[in-house]
C-alpha cells in the first residue's frame, strides 16, 4: 500500500492523475435520482470501446480491395479462429450503437438536458451523432456486398442533387472514380478506421468534458447546484464513483446479456442488422430488387423518399437532421423536465417519437403509394413537432418546480 | 592564494549587483523616454514592440496559411479519378448485329451499364400516346447529345442506346416491354421502371411526371462505326 501511495504522489507531482480522478469520477457529483433512462450514455461509451476493440482485430484480416474485400470477410467468418465472433461483435455494435444513442437521446428530450446551460454538451452530442452515422455508412460499404454498393451509391448520388453542376462534381470526387470502386472503397475505408474514429473520440471527450463543467441534468430539471451543503456539495448530489460506476456497472451487465444474445442467436437480426443482400458479392451492373439502408438510417430515407422531387428530399432529409441542432432554441420554455410541462408538450413529443418510428419502418419497404402517403403525414409531424414546440414552448402551463430532487 | 581569492570573490557581487541596478535603470529609462517622445509609439509598458510583434505574427500565419493550403491542394487533388482510373472511362465498342426487335443488350462503359435495345415499331407508336404524362416530352434537360435530341431520342429511329442508371439515386432500372402487366398497372405501355424507389421511364427513356427521378435516362455519346456496330463514349462527327 505504501508502495502505491508513493507512486501515486509520484505521478501527482508530474501528472494531475488524482486531480483529474476527483473531478471527473470519486468527486463528481451527480444528482441522486438518476433513473432507467440514465443508463445511455455509459453504454453508448461500452459500445464505443467494443467498436474500437473488435475493429482493431478486423482490420488484421481484411482487405480494402474491390476484388478481395468480400472474400476476405468470408475469410474472417469461416477460417479465424474467433473471426465469427469478432465480426458479429462489430456488425451488432453497429446497431445497438444507435439504439443506445437514440435512447440517450430521446431522454435528453424528455428532460430537456438541452437547455441552457447545456446548449453546447447537445451540439457536441449531436455532432458525434452525425460522425456516427458517417462512420457506419461507411462502415457498410467495406464487407462490398450488393447493399453496401447500391447504397453507397445511393447515398452518395444525393450530393449529386446540388445544383449548379457542383453535384456531379463533388459526386466523382467523392467516388474517386464514374462509379463506386475499388477507390471509394480504399478511401471509406482510410476514412473509417482512422479519420472518423479520431474525431469521434475527440468529440466523447468534448462532450463529457462540457458535461462535466456543468454538470448532469437529472429527472426534475432543476439545477441541485442551487441546494449546498457547508463544503459546497450539492445535497441532492452523490459522488459518481461508487454510486453510479456501480450502477452502470449493473446496467452494463443487463446491456451485455443482450448483446450477446444478438451475437450468438440472431446476428442478422432477421435482415435488419445485416441485410440479405450483402450475402452476394457487389455488382456493379445488377441493381437488387430493393434498396433499403439499415434501419438506424430508415426515418430520414422514409423522409428523403417522400418528397417528389431530387433536390428536395435532400434538403428535406438534411433539415431533419440540421433541426435538432437548434434545438436548445427552439424550445423557449425555461421549464426542463417533461414532469412540469403541459399537455400540449407531452402530445408533440409523443407525436414525435411516434412519427419517427414509423418513418423509420417506412424507410425499411418498397415504396407504395399507402407507404408514400403516410411517409408524407409522418414528416409533416416530424417538422411540424419543431414548430408547435417554437410556439407551445412560449406561453405553456407548466407546473410548480419541486425545491429538491423528488425520488 | 587563499586570501586572495576571497577577496575577489567577496569583492565582486557587489559590483554586479550595481551594473544589474544600472542596467534595469536604464531600461526603464529608455522606455518611458520612447513613450514620451512619440504619442504614436507601438511600444508598451514593458518594452515589447507590439506593432513588430503583431507584425510578425500576422505574417507568420499568412505564409502559414498559405502553406496549409498549398498542402491541402494536393491532397484534395488525390481524391479526384487517378489517371488509370480515366483509361478505364476509355470507349467501348458494341455489336449489335445478332440483336433482335425488341431485344436489349447491356454493355458496361465507364462501369455503368448502357443498354442497346432495337425497339419494335409498337413500342416506337406508343412515344406520342404517351406524350402527355411526361415530365419532359421535348427533353429540354440536356441529358442525351444534339444528335439524339428528338421523339425516339437516338441515331437510328429503332435503337436506342441509354445509360441504364435512374437519374433518381442510380439504381438500374428494369425493361419492361410487356403492355399492362399486373403489377404496373393496365395503362402501362411498356418501357422501363425502376424498382428501387418506382421511378417509371418511356420506350425512349422519358421519365414520367410524378415519379421521384427527376430527369429523363441519360444518352451517353455514341457513333455507328458501321451498321451493327456502334462506338460509345465518342460524339457523333467526332474521330474516334
Amino acid at each position: 500500500m505504501r508502495i502505491l501511495d508513493n507512486t501515486v504522489a509520484w505521478i501527482d507531482e508530474r501528472f494531475p492523475l488524482t486531480k483529474m480522478l476527483e473531478e471527473h469520477v470519486t468527486k463528481y457529483y451527480a444528482p441522486k435520482n438518476f433513473n432507467f433512462w440514465y443508463y445511455f450514455g455509459a453504454l453508448s461509451l461500452l459500445v464505443l470501446v467494443i467498436q474500437l476493440v473488435t475493429g482493431i482485430f478486423l482490420t488484421m484480416n481484411y482487405k480494402p480491395d474491390g476484388d478481395l474485400a468480400f472474400a476476405s470477410v468470408e475469410y474472417i467468418m469461416r477460417d479465424v479462429n474467433y473471426g465469427w465472433l469478432i465480426r458479429y461483435m462489430h456488425s451488432t455494435g453497429a446497431s445497438m450503437f444507435f439504439v443506445v444513442v437514440y435512447l440517450h437521446m430521446f431522454r435528453a428530450l424528455m428532460y430537456g438536458s438541452y437547455k441552457k446551460p447545456r446548449e453546447l454538451l447537445w451540439i457536441f452530442g449531436m455532432l458525434i451523432y452525425v460522425c456516427l452515422m458517417a462512420e457506419a455508412f461507411m462502415g457498410y460499404l467495406l464487407p462490398w456486398g450488393q447493399m453496401s454498393y447500391w447504397g453507397a451509391q445511393v447515398i452518395i448520388s444525393l450530393f449529386g442533387a446540388i445544383p449548379f453542376g457542383i453535384g456531379d462534381a463533388l459526386t466523382l470526387w467523392l467516388r474517386g472514380d464514374y462509379i463506386v470502386s475499388d477507390a471509394t472503397l480504399n478511401r471509406f475505408f482510410a476514412l473509417h478506421v482512422i479519420a472518423v474514429p479520431l474525431v469521434l473520440i475527440m468529440l466523447v471527450v468534448a462532450h463529457i468534458l462540457a458535461l462535466h463543467e456543468v454538470g448532469s441534468n437529472n429527472p426534475d430539471g432543476i439545477d441541485i447546484k442551487k441546494n449546498k451543503n457547508a463544503q459546497g456539495i450539492p445535497r441532492d448530489g452523490i459522488p459518481f464513483h461508487p454510486y453510479y460506476t456501480v450502477k452502470d456497472f449493473m446496467g452494463a451487465i443487463v446491456f451485455l446479456i443482450v448483446f450477446f444474445t444478438i451475437v450468438f442467436f440472431m446476428p442478422e437480426m432477421g435482415g435488419y442488422f445485416l441485410e440479405h443482400a450483402n450475402f452476394i458479392p457487389a455488382d456493379p451492373l445488377k441493381t437488387p430488387e430493393h434498396i433499403a439502408p439499415v434501419w438506424y438510417f430508415t426515418p430520414f430515407y422514409a423522409i428523403l423518399r417522400a418528397v417528389p422531387s431530387k433536390l428536395g428530399g435532400v434538403i428535406a432529409m438534411g433539415s431533419a437532421i440540421l433541426v435538432l441542432f437548434f434545438l436548445p432554441w427552439i424550445d423557449r420554455n425555461g421549464i426542463r423536465s417533461i414532469r412540469y410541462r403541459s399537455l400540449a408538450y407531452k402530445v408533440l413529443l409523443f407525436s414525435f417519437v411516434i412519427a419517427f418510428i414509423i418513418l423509420g419502418y417506412y424507410g425499411m419497404q418498397a415504396p407504395t403509394p399507402v407507404g408514400t402517403f403516410i411517409s408524407r403525414l409522418c414528416s409533416l409531424i416530424y417538422f411540424g413537432f419543431f414548430v408547435g414546440l417554437f410556439f407551445v414552448s412560449r406561453s405553456e402551463k407548466t407546473k410548480p418546480l419541486p425545491e429538491r430532487v423528488t425520488s | 592564494m587563499a586570501s586572495k581569492n576571497n577577496k575577489r570573490t567577496s569583492s565582486k557581487p557587489p559590483g554586479n549587483q550595481q551594473a544589474g541596478q544600472r542596467a534595469t535603470d536604464n531600461m526603464e529609462h529608455d522606455a518611458t523616454q520612447v513613450i514620451r517622445d512619440s504619442s504614436e509609439s507601438s511600444i508598451d509598458m514593458s518594452g515589447v514592440d507590439t506593432k513588430r510583434r503583431r507584425m510578425l505574427v500576422t505574417g507568420a500565419s499568412v505564409v502559414g496559411g498559405l502553406g496549409a493550403v498549398a498542402l491541402a491542394a494536393p491532397l484534395f487533388s488525390s481524391m479526384s479519378p487517378s489517371e488509370r482510373a480515366k483509361a478505364a472511362g476509355a470507349p467501348v465498342e458494341a455489336d449489335i448485329s445478332k440483336l433482335v426487335e425488341g431485344q436489349s443488350m447491356t454493355v458496361e462503359w465507364r462501369g455503368k451499364p448502357v443498354w442497346i435495345v432495337r425497339r419494335t415499331p409498337e413500342a416506337l407508336a406508343s412515344l406520342a400516346k404517351v406524350q402527355g404524362e411526361l415530365r419532359d416530352p421535348d427533353c429540354v434537360e440536356p441529358q442525351q447529345p444534339d444528335y439524339a435530341r428528338n421523339d425516339t431520342r437516338s441515331i437510328k429511329p429503332e435503337l436506342l442506346v441509354m445509360v441504364g442508371i435512374c437519374t433518381h439515386l442510380g439504381c438500374s432500372p428494369t425493361y419492361r416491354p410487356d403492355i399492362a402487366p399486373a403489377d404496373l398497372g393496365k395503362d402501362w405501355l411498356g418501357g422501363f421502371f425502376c424498382p428501387c424507389h418506382g421511378s417509371k421511364f418511356d420506350f425512349s427513356g422519358r421519365v414520367y411526371a410524378g415519379v421521384p427521378a427527376p430527369t429523363n435516362l441519360e444518352v451517353p455519346p455514341h457513333k455507328y462505326l458501321s451498321d451493327s456496330l456502334i462506338l460509345i463514349g465518342v460524339d457523333q462527327g467526332a474521330a474516334a
